[in-house]
C-alpha cells in the first residue's frame, strides 16, 4: 500500500490520514465542503467509556482512553505552541441515577463494565456532592468514572490534519466525490472528484452520517443513517460544574433503536467559562433546523441535575448528525463487496474519542500490519450487519 | 379573519401594523422595549413626556398619529417586553416569546402562530475595529443617539464622530442638542467616491426632495453648532489608560488605507464611531427566508420574502432610512393580510427611496484597505478578547477555510453577542487569511437559532397555551 | 464629568420634570432620574467602564447601547448577564458589576 484516498476530512478522516501517512503511505484526503466542518464540529468532545456496556465499542473506547494523553502531547510537540490547544482534560464523568429503578440499573451496568476493566466507583451521595457541590442533593446512585476526558473536537482534529499535512498529505477541500475508478480487475483504485481523477491503492470512507451516500456514487450501500443531537450552550459563569455529568438515562439513549427524539441530560463546563447542555437523538433526516421542543427537553433535564442552572442563560444552541448504524458498532475495515474500499466511520455519538484509535486500525490493516487489537467485530462482514447489506449496485 | 404577527415596532412595522389593520386584518404588534418607535423614533419615556419632543427626530408628528392609532385601535393588540428568542420554521411558523424585563427570569412564555408573519426587526450599526475601540468611552454613533434621545444624556463633552453614512449628521445633532460639544464629523470616504456615489443620474434624486431637505437640516445644524464636517477622514486609534482620552486620525486613500504622516491626535472625552450598519437577520433565517448576495432579506413587490406568509421591511431588507422603512412596511403590512391589488403611492415611494438607498451603498460603503489600521494586538472579537494577531497566526496554523471550525479554533463569534459586533468583520479577515473570498463551510454569523438569551428556566418550563 | 445628563431645566426640548431615583452600583448609592437606563445612571456618576472582561481583565462599559453588543452586562439583584442599557432602573435596585474569571484562571 503505497497511496490511499481518505474522504471525508472530520476527526476520524483527519485520523485515519495521519495515521497512514505517518507509516509513509501518500495520502489524499478529499472533503465535499471545508474540513472538521460537519458533525466533528458539532461534537461535544466527549472521550467516554462510561456510557458503553461491556463489548467491542467499549473495547475500542478503553484503546482510546489510554493513547489520548500520549496523542495530545505528541502533537503539541510536532505543531507548537502557535496552534490552538486542544483543551484535553481528564476530568472523569459522574453518572447518577434520579429514581430508585434508575439506581439499580446504573449500579448493575457499572458492576457489568468493571468486569471489562473500566474504573466505575460508586459514591456515596455525600461522596458525589463532595465531587458536584451544586448537583441536585435528591440523587439515588452516583457511579465515578475517572476514565473519562474532554476535548475541543474541532482543534484535535485540525491538528491531526495538520500533522497529516506534516507528514506528506494533501487535503482537498468543496470537491464532491461523483463515481469510483475501477482497475481492471474490479478492485476501487481511485474515484472522480471535481472533474479530476484521484488515484491510488485504496480508498477510505470516513464520511460520518454522509457515508451511505458516498458509498453508493462508489457502487455500494451502507445503511449508516444521520442521528441528529442538539447542545445548548449557556453564557459564561463562574466555575461551578466540574466534571462531565449525566443522568443514568444517557446509556439508553444511545443505545436506542428508536427513531422518536430521546433527550437525556449531560452537562458539563468548558475551558471557556460555559456550559454545554445536551442531550438529543431522533431520526430526522438530515434535517437541521433547530425545534424548540429538543430545547426544551435538554433543558428540564438539565435543571435535574443542576438545580442552579434555572437562573443562567442559553446563549447558543447548535445541531449536529451522529453516523449511526443499525447494530450499534462503529464501522472499520475493507468492504468485502468491493475489494480497495475501506471503511472508517459509524461511530454515533462516540466519533470524537475513537477517531484516532480507528486511524490507527485503518492504518494497520491497510499496511498489513498487526492491528492492536481483534478487528473482526467492526468489520463491515460481521454478521450482525448482513441483514442491512445488499450487495455491490 | 386574518391575523397578521408584526415583529419590530419601529417605523416599518408601524406601518405595516396599520396597514395590516386597514386591510382588515387583525394584528399583533411584538417589542422587546417598552415604547413605541424602534431606533429611529427612541424618546423620553412615555411617562415623562417632552413638550418639544419634535426637536430631536425627523417626522415627529408622523410617528405620534401612528402609534396614537394603533394604541386606540382594538384590533391592534400591541405587546411590550416581548423577546422573540426562536421561531419554528414549518408550514406554519410558530414565533415563541418571553414576556418582560429584558433579560428577566421567569418570564411568562407566549407563542404565536399567526397567518402571517412581518419581520421588522431594523439594524444595528456595524463598527470596524481599530486600536483601542474597546477602551471605555468608544461608543457606535448608535449608543450616542439611544442615550441622547432615550435619556437626554450626552456620552461626553468633547466629543468625536467618525465613521461612514449619512447618519453620523444627525448623531452629532442630536449630541450637540443634549450638551456635547461635537469637535468633529469625519466621513472615512473622500469627496470624488462619494459624489460618485450620489450623483449619477441626479434628477432621479429630485421626488426624494424631502430627504434632500433633511440633510439640509442636518447641515443647518451643523453650521449652527459649528461642527466640522471632514471627508477622507477618520479615527485609526483611541487611546487612554482606562477610558478614552484621545484619539489619533488620519487621511484615508479612496481605498480606505491611512496615509502616512497625515495623523492628528485630538483630546476627546467620548469617541462615537459607525461604519455601517448589520441588518437583525436571526428571526429571518431561522424561519428559512432566503437572503440577497448583499446580505439582506430577499423580498418580492410584495414585500414577502421567500417563505409563503413571511414578509420583511425596513433596514431588515436594505439599509435605507425612515421612508423607505415607512413604504415598505405600508406595502408589507397590506399583503400580509392577504389583500391583493397594488398600492401606487407606496410603491412610488419605495422606488424613490430604494434608489436613494443603494446610493448610500455606493457613496459611503465600506473599502477594502480598512484593515491596514489594525495591529496585531487590536482585540478583533470584544466578546472573546481575540486579537488580529492571534485570529492570523490560528487562521494560518489551521490553514482553515470554515468559519465553522475557525470560530472554535480561535474562539471569535463565540462569546455572548454571538458575532452580532464582530461576526462579519471576522469572515472579512478570515477570508483574505485563507486567500479566498469567502469561507467556504456555507455557514455564516448571521444565523442565531436563539435570537436573543434565554434563561434555562424558562426554557424548561411548559409552554403557555399558544396566543 | 464626561457623561453628562442634560439637566432638564436646560434641555430644548422641554421635558417634564424628572422622578429621582436611587440605585446601588457594588454598594455605592448612585442618583438618577426615573426611566434612566441602568447604564445611563452608572454613566452619569463617572463610571464609563463597569464590567472587567475574562480573559485580560479589562474595562468595559456601554458600546453599542441598543443591547446588541452585550458589553454592558451587570448582576441586578442577584440575576447575572443584564444589559445595563436595555434595563430600565428602579429605585432600590442592587446593582453589582460582573467579571467572571476563566475557568482555572486560563486566558
Amino acid at each position: 500500500m503505497s497511496s490511499a484516498i481518505v474522504i471525508g476530512a472530520g476527526i476520524v478522516g483527519a485520523a485515519c490520514a495521519r495515521s497512514l501517512a505517518k507509516l509513509g503511505v501518500v495520502v489524499t484526503v478529499i472533503d465535499r465542503s471545508a474540513a472538521a466542518s460537519g458533525t466533528t464540529a458539532a461534537g461535544e468532545g466527549n472521550l467516554l467509556v462510561s456510557d458503553k456496556a461491556p463489548g467491542p465499542e467499549l473495547r475500542m473506547a478503553l484503546h482510546a482512553a489510554a493513547s489520548w494523553p500520549r496523542l495530545t502531547a505528541e502533537l503539541a510537540d510536532e505543531l507548537g505552541p502557535e496552534f490552538p490547544h486542544t483543551e484535553y482534560e481528564q476530568k472523569g464523568g459522574l453518572v447518577v441515577a434520579t429514581t430508585v429503578v434508575g439506581s439499580e440499573q446504573l449500579l448493575k451496568f457499572a458492576a457489568g463494565q468493571r468486569g471489562a476493566g473500566v474504573q466505575a466507583d460508586e459514591l456515596s451521595s455525600a461522596d458525589a456532592l463532595r465531587l458536584e457541590p451544586d448537583l441536585n442533593p435528591a440523587i439515588t446512585a452516583a457511579v465515578y468514572y475517572p476514565q473519562d476526558s474532554q476535548i475541543q473536537p474541532v482543534i484535535a482534529a485540525e491538528a491531526l490534519l495538520a500533522s497529516a499535512r506534516r507528514h506528506g498529505a494533501r487535503i482537498v477541500q468543496n470537491a464532491t466525490v461523483t463515481g469510483p475508478v475501477l482497475g481492471q480487475d474490479g478492485a476501487l483504485v481511485g474515484v472522480t472528484a471535481n472533474g479530476e481523477t484521484f488515484r491510488a491503492d485504496a480508498v477510505v470512507v470516513a464520511a460520518g452520517p454522509w457515508s451511505g451516500e458516498v458509498a453508493q456514487v462508489l457502487g455500494v450501500d451502507l445503511p449508516v443513517l444521520p442521528r441528529r443531537g442538539v447542545v445548548l450552550v449557556t453564557s459564561r459563569m463562574r466555575h461551578r460544574i466540574f466534571h462531565k455529568v449525566y443522568d443514568a438515562d444517557y446509556v439508553g439513549a444511545v443505545g436506542s433503536d428508536d427513531a422518536a427524539l430521546q433527550t437525556s441530560s449531560v452537562v458539563e463546563s468548558t475551558a471557556s467559562g460555559t456550559v454545554l447542555i445536551g442531550s438529543s437523538r431522533q431520526q430526522v433526516g438530515f434535517d437541521a433546523s433547530m425545534r424548540t421542543e429538543v430545547m426544551e427537553q435538554i433543558a428540564a433535564k438539565a435543571l435535574r441535575l443542576f438545580p442552579f442552572l434555572a437562573d443562567h442563560q442559553v446563549m447558543r444552541a447548535y445541531g449536529g448528525f451522529r453516523p449511526f448504524m443499525p447494530d450499534h458498532l462503529p464501522l472499520v475495515g475493507e468492504d468485502h463487496r468491493l475489494r480497495g474500499l475501506w471503511h472508517a466511520t459509524g461511530h454515533e455519538g462516540a466519533g470524537i474519542g475513537l477517531a484516532p484509535v480507528t486511524g490507527n486500525l485503518i492504518a494497520a490493516m491497510m499496511t498489513g500490519a498487526e492491528p492492536e487489537f481483534d478487528v473482526a467485530p467492526y468489520s463491515p462482514a460481521r454478521e450482525s450487519l448482513a441483514p442491512y447489506l445488499r450487495g455491490v449496485a | 379573519m386574518n391575523q397578521v404577527l408584526v415583529i419590530g415596532a419601529g417605523p416599518a412595522g408601524l406601518a405595516a401594523a396599520r396597514s395590516a389593520r386597514a386591510a382588515g386584518a387583525e394584528v399583533i404588534l411584538l417589542d422587546a422595549s417598552d415604547s413605541l418607535g424602534g431606533q429611529f423614533w427612541r424618546h423620553l419615556p412615555d411617562n415623562r413626556p417632552a413638550r418639544k419632543e419634535r426637536l430631536l427626530h425627523h417626522g415627529w408628528s408622523r410617528f405620534q398619529a401612528l402609534a396614537a392609532e394603533l394604541t386606540s385601535d382594538p384590533g391592534c393588540e400591541i405587546i411590550h417586553g416581548a423577546h422573540v428568542w426562536a421561531i419554528d420554521a414549518s408550514e406554519h411558523p410558530i414565533v415563541h416569546a418571553v414576556i418582560g424585563e429584558p433579560d428577566g427570569r421567569n418570564r411568562r412564555r407566549m407563542s404565536f402562530q399567526p397567518t402571517a408573519i412581518v419581520l421588522a426587526t431594523g439594524a444595528h450599526d456595524r463598527t470596524l475595529p481599530f486600536p483601542g475601540w474597546d477602551l471605555p468611552g468608544v461608543f457606535t454613533a448608535g449608543a450616542a443617539q439611544a442615550l441622547a434621545k432615550g435619556e437626554r444624556l450626552a456620552v461626553g463633552q468633547r466629543v468625536v464622530v467618525a465613521g461612514a453614512g449619512p447618519f453620523l449628521l444627525p448623531v452629532a445633532q442630536s449630541l450637540a442638542a443634549t450638551g456635547s460639544r461635537v469637535v468633529a464629523v469625519m466621513e472615512a470616504n473622500r469627496a470624488v467616491p462619494m459624489l460618485r456615489g450620489w450623483l449619477p443620474r441626479a434628477w432621479q434624486l429630485l421626488p426624494a426632495a424631502s430627504k434632500g431637505m433633511e440633510l439640509a437640516g442636518y447641515l443647518a445644524g451643523h453650521l449652527r453648532h459649528r461642527i466640522p464636517y471632514l471627508l477622507g477622514r477618520t479615527v485609526i486609534a483611541a487611546h487612554g489608560a482606562t477610558v478614552v482620552e484621545s484619539v489619533t486620525t488620519a487621511k484615508l486613500d479612496n481605498d480606505w488605507v491611512p496615509i502616512p504622516g497625515t495623523e492628528k491626535i485630538i483630546a476627546v472625552d467620548a469617541v462615537c464611531v459607525s461604519h455601517s450598519f448589520t441588518p437583525r437577520l436571526e428571526l429571518a433565517l431561522a424561519v428559512g427566508c432566503e437572503l440577497t448576495a448583499d446580505r439582506f432579506v430577499r423580498v418580492d413587490r410584495r414585500q414577502q420574502t421567500s417563505i409563503p406568509g413571511v414578509f420583511a421591511a425596513g433596514e431588515l431588507t436594505g439599509i435605507g432610512g425612515v421612508d423607505l422603512a415607512l413604504a415598505e412596511g405600508g406595502l408589507a403590512g397590506h399583503y400580509a393580510a392577504g389583500a391583493s391589488g397594488t398600492n401606487p403611492s407606496l410603491e412610488r415611494k419605495r422606488a424613490v427611496f430604494s434608489g436613494f438607498a443603494k446610493r448610500i451603498e455606493a457613496a459611503h460603503g465600506i473599502r477594502r484597505g480598512w484593515p491596514a489600521w489594525l495591529s496585531d494586538s487590536t482585540i478583533v472579537c470584544r466578546c472573546e478578547e481575540v486579537s488580529y494577531g492571534s485570529l492570523c497566526s490560528t487562521a494560518r496554523a489551521t490553514a482553515s477555510q470554515s468559519l465553522r471550525s475557525l470560530k472554535l479554533s480561535t474562539r471569535a463569534g463565540l462569546g455572548i453577542c454571538q458575532g452580532r459586533v464582530c461576526g462579519r468583520t471576522v469572515e472579512d479577515l478570515l477570508a483574505r487569511e485563507a486567500g479566498i473570498p469567502n469561507l467556504t463551510d456555507g455557514t455564516t454569523s448571521d444565523r442565531r437559532p436563539i435570537a436573543v438569551p434565554i434563561r434555562i428556566g424558562e426554557l424548561a418550563a411548559p409552554p403557555a397555551d399558544q396566543h | 464629568m464626561v457623561a453628562r445628563l442634560l439637566p432638564f431645566g436646560e434641555d430644548p426640548i422641554r421635558p417634564a420634570e424628572p422622578t429621582p431615583v436611587t440605585i446601588t452600583v457594588d454598594g455605592e448609592s448612585l442618583r438618577g432620574v426615573a426611566g434612566q437606563s441602568i447604564a445611563g445612571i452608572i454613566l452619569a456618576n463617572e463610571r464609563l467602564g463597569f464590567r472587567r472582561t475574562s480573559a485580560h481583565d479589562k474595562p468595559r462599559g456601554v458600546f453599542c447601547g441598543i443591547g446588541v453588543c452585550f458589553d454592558c452586562l451587570v448582576v441586578v439583584d442577584g440575576i447575572e448577564d443584564v444589559r445595563a442599557c436595555q434595563r430600565r432602573a428602579k429605585d432600590g435596585d442592587a446593582v453589582t458589576t460582573q467579571h467572571h474569571a476563566l475557568p482555572r484562571g486560563e486566558s
